[in-house]
């Protein structure tokens, strides 16, 4: 950071002090004497010892330099400057800080430095000789403040200061050797523990050995590293995000499929329960999409889970193993995405100041991930369209819109937004509709075909597929201002569309289904409620193959051969990732009644992976909208965690909590709640371990007494209200000391004005000097 | 030993350092020796730096060649050549490629971004797609946004404190 202790970047001014001297009549160990042949060239120098101004470009530079044309503005420009003011200026203390501080060494360049630069005269030998003998002892002195700042730090921390320095490699490997060759000389001198400090190197060193070679193979394993970046350097960034964001699901859904098989479904199906339905014998495939018949009698879903100890070495109890394997996963997810949502925002709010915005798009907007030659020229092309586009924003300003205008666009954004909204509504109608529909075939025991269960999850994904296209036609028609805003707009109108299908499905399963079971002619509905979730989750990856392969691959293939067009479809990335969080939300919900649902959920997204890879390298070319990468991973990454996690935990904590299970089937037969289960088996421990009473005392004065819970969330209120007060004083101090710059800077040019002032009256006055 | 001290100083695995030390090898054979402990003096002209797939297509490869080369040419020793990419890979911490890119977009090595380097900068970008105009006028917004002690033009504090504004930077 540029705000570190030492080795600070600030210091570049000590840098050019003696060195690199960009025209020669710069370099002050020349003779006094020496003829300007150059009109470039700055006036005579008079006895200066040491150099410490910096060229000017000499671009800048216009004619001749000995005239002040007086007034202020041509004393600023600095070819006119005096040479008393340039001695002053180098003598300030800001740029005369090297040799007392932690200074930079640089040789680089120092020698032949753009010889493009045509200068009539150059230094003759003995200057040059003469400026080398003077040059090294500063450059020594620099040398050995570097070296004695860095022995004075830990052996880690030398490492890690020693990279990061700006010098050259050569002279980085002198340094280190310098800094590093004390430790085992100081080692040698101290007679009283030799033997320590020269194992603690020893060790040291062969640690650093083993940690390189052991992170060379772990980036080896970094999954899917190279067709990353073969990707990134097609795409860019923003595609880059969408692959990143689909390893980060793949590893969440790891730790859920490693914790649940461990615990729950490992020991399940070493020991399966004793009653065996022999209706279910017949195993045929399309068992796998509905979920039903044979799979149903598998540890993939609920029902299979027996309410009994397995009598092993150690006894094991499923229905407290399913109870608490559940929550510790949700608890460890939770904790998880906190802490990725929490570093993504922090990371956010370096951007502070809401202006700039045309520099930063100037040096940062360029992707250098991008390699490919054509995405090269198409990212120049989008920086050269943003900054057109930026630049008639600050020109023109607000457009001046008439009354009529803005009246006909508030009225296309109003008609758009009612549309889309009609759509959600009479979408989710829809699903209610038939999910009713499917359990009241189920009750008139009509012609009931598994089919007719995929029926639902099909719309489902339809109305996933079809309706984002109609979001996307609206946004066409509005011509959103800014494409920042159009963005945000759709990725809001899909999540509601998902939102709401999600809520009306929870609404039927958890308050219909569960509620009256037999209504329903449910003997098991933890059953039927994971088999639905299974059947969207594979719906849903059916319809996105679909989609992959018609809308992409053969819309390609159509608008080549028929259309004659060039333009391939973009990669849509906002529609892709709500995809994923919205699979992702259903693994969630489904765990519980279902605890192989995640081992589903990794297969689809690793098919998903390769599926897109090659979809996007064969048919789709780059985006030509501007995509700010870092932000939208924040927000996706939020919306993973607000209404997606949260939104999964609240049901699963209101299905453990409040809602009858079954009596037929699972491990939770007989309870009134599943939450139930942990009870009892505290209650068994604490029977069998009178030892741990405590515990049982703890939890019973903390989590059922609500006055602690009060208390501690008052706490954290509190605490987190402090934050955001002391982050809101910072902001404020940074903005103040922003404007103090601006005055210094202010300061600067008129102390500098009246310096030159003051020079040339006293030159004027005495001419000879 | 040598390559010890090699991966002390840089980012990279000895693995890594060998990798780079034969593509270095590869971009002229006959130049460089496959054995290194004479500290033989090899210097790669820019041409042959220049057509590394890598640094192929980026508009400002010959900027970072100048900046990390010894000569300030882009001829670039072995030294060279691992500092660059040492610097650009994604080890680095920001701070340190801040430092780099602003010498990369100072074009005449005077230690300001200046109006001049500007325009150059924006035309390598953009491939001189703007108009001199707009060239202009995008120089002189820029200019007035970062410079914060006022002198016309970008030092380094005022590049490093755009930077710390913007995440996007060299992710």
């Amino acid at each position: 950071m540029a705000h570190s202790v030492s080795f600070d970047i600030c210091q570049r001014d000590s840098d050019y002090e003696n060195l690199e001297q960009d025209e020669p009549g710069q370099d002050s160990f020349q003779h006094v004497g020496e003829p300007a042949a150059s009109t470039q060239r700055r006036p005579e120098i008079f006895g200066m010892d040491f150099i410490t101004e910096r060229s000017d470009s000499s671009s800048d530079s216009s004619t001749s330099d000995e005239t002040l044309d007086g007034g202020p503005e041509s004393s600023l420009q600095r070819h006119g400057w005096s040479a008393a003011t340039l001695r002053v200026l180098s003598s300030m203390p800001s740029r005369s800080a090297g040799p007392n501080s932690n200074a930079e060494v640089r040789w680089r360049g120092s020698k032949s430095r753009r010889p493009s630069q045509h200068h009539p005269s150059r230094p003759n030998q003995d200057d040059v000789v003469r400026a080398k003998v003077v040059e090294i002892t500063p450059e020594e002195n620099k040398k050995q403040q570097l070296v004695s700042n860095l022995r004075g730090l830990s052996v880690s921390e030398r490492l890690r200061k020693l990279r990061a320095m700006p010098l050259s490699l050569a002279d980085k490997m002198e340094i280190r050797r310098l800094a590093f060759s004390d430790v085992a000389e100081s080692s040698l001198i101290d007679r009283d523990i030799p033997c320590y400090s020269l194992l603690s190197v020893y060790i040291s060193r062969s640690w650093r050995h083993c940690m390189f070679g052991c992170l060379s193979v772990l980036s080896s394993l970094q999954l899917w590293h190279s067709p990353m970046k073969k990707l990134s350097g097609r795409f860019g960034t923003g595609v880059l995000s969408y692959f990143l964001f689909l390893r980060t699901l793949l590893l969440l859904n790891l730790l859920l499929f490693v914790i649940t098989g461990l615990f729950l479904v490992f020991p399940q199906a070493v020991n399966p329960p004793s009653l065996y339905d022999s209706h279910q014998d017949t195993f045929t495939g399309l068992e796998l999409l509905t979920g039903t018949g044979y799979l149903s009698q598998s540890v993939m879903f609920y029902g299979h889970y027996t309410n009994t100890m397995i009598k092993s070495q150690m006894p094991y109890s499923i229905p407290a193993a399913y109870f608490f394997t559940i929550t510790i996963a949700f608890f460890i997810t939770c904790i998880i995405l906190v802490y990725n949502v929490s570093t993504s925002l922090g990371r956010r709010f370096h951007v502070l100041k809401s202006h700039g915005i045309l520099a930063v798009k100037v040096f940062c907007s360029w992707d250098f991930k991008v390699s490919k030659r054509t995405s090269v020229r198409l990212q120049s092309e989008k920086i050269s369209t943003q900054l057109k586009e930026l630049l008639s924003e600050m020109i023109g300003g607000e457009e001046e819109k008439s009354c009529m205008q803005r009246f006909g666009r508030l009225m296309v954004h109003l008609v758009a937004w009612v549309t889309c909204l009609a759509c959600i509504v009479l979408g989710a109608m829809a699903i209610h509709y038939l999910s009713e529909s499917n359990y009241e075939a189920v009750l008139k025991h009509s012609a009931f075909k598994e089919t007719e269960l995929l029926l639902m999850s099909a719309a489902v994904s339809g109305f996933n597929l079809l309706l984002p296209g109609l979001f996307n036609l609206c946004a066409w028609v509005e011509k959103h201002d800014s494409p920042s805003v159009r963005v945000y707009v759709s990725i809001f109108r899909n999540l509601l569309l998902k939102v709401s299908i999600v809520v009306v499905l929870c609404f039927h399963w958890l308050g219909r289904i569960a509620v009256e079971p037999e209504s329903h002619g449910l003997q098991c509905w933890e059953n039927s409620v994971g088999q639905e979730l299974y059947r969207l989750l594979l719906m849903d990856f059916i319809f996105t193959v679909l989609y992959t392969f018609l809308g992409e691959f053969l819309w390609r293939l159509f608008t080549k051969q028929v259309l004659r067009r060039k333009r391939k479809p973009v990669f849509d990335i906002a529609r892709n990732v709500l995809e994923l969080i919205y699979g992702q939300t259903l693994t969630w919900l489904g765990v519980l009644f279902a605890p192989l649902l995640p081992a589903v959920q990794i297969l689809k997204l690793i098919v998903l992976f390769y599926m897109k890879k090659s979809s996007l390298l064969l048919n789709c070319q780059a985006s030509r909208k501007p995509w700010r990468a870092s932000q939208m991973t924040t927000v996706f990454i939020s919306l993973l965690c607000f209404p997606s996690f949260l939104g999964a935990a609240v049901s699963v904590t209101y299905t453990i909590w409040m809602i009858k299970p079954s009596p037929g089937c699972g491990p939770f037969r007989n309870l009134t709640t599943m939450f139930q289960s942990g009870q009892l088996w505290a209650r068994e421990l604490q029977d069998a371990h009178p030892v741990m009473s405590w515990l049982s005392w703890a939890y019973n004065f903390l989590v059922e007494k609500p006055f602690f819970l009060f208390l501690v969330s008052g706490v954290l209120l509190m605490v987190i209200y402090f934050h955001t007060q002391v982050v809101d004083g910072q902001r404020r101090i940074i903005s103040r000391l922003e404007k103090q710059i601006e005055n210094e800077g202010k300061d600067k040019k008129f102390l500098i004005t009246k310096l030159q002032g003051l020079y040339e009256q006293s030159s004027q006055v005495f001419p000879d000097r | 030993m040598i390559s010890l001290y090699l991966q002390d100083c840089t980012y990279f695995t000895r693995k890594e350092i060998l990798r780079l030390f034969y593509r270095y090898r590869d971009l002229a054979p006959q130049l460089v020796p496959l054995d290194y402990t004479n500290h033989p003096d090899v210097k790669l002209p820019y041409e042959l730096i220049g057509s590394m797939p890598e640094l192929k297509d980026n508009p400002f490869r010959q900027r970072i060649a100048e900046v990390f080369s010894e000569d300030g040419e882009g001829n670039m020793t072995l030294d060279d050549f691992l500092d660059m990419f040492s610097v650009l890979s994604e080890m680095a911490p920001r701070d340190l490629k801040a430092y780099y890119a602003f010498k990369i977009y100072d074009f005449n090595n005077d230690d300001f971004i200046c109006k001049s380097d500007l325009e150059k900068t924006l035309n390598k970008l953009t491939r001189n797609e703007l108009t001199e105009d707009e060239v202009r006028m995008v120089c002189e917004k820029v200019i007035d946004e970062a410079d914060l002690d006022n002198d016309g033009r970008l030092s380094l504090e005022d590049f490093q404190h755009m930077i710390v504004r913007a995440p996007e930077f060299l992710r």
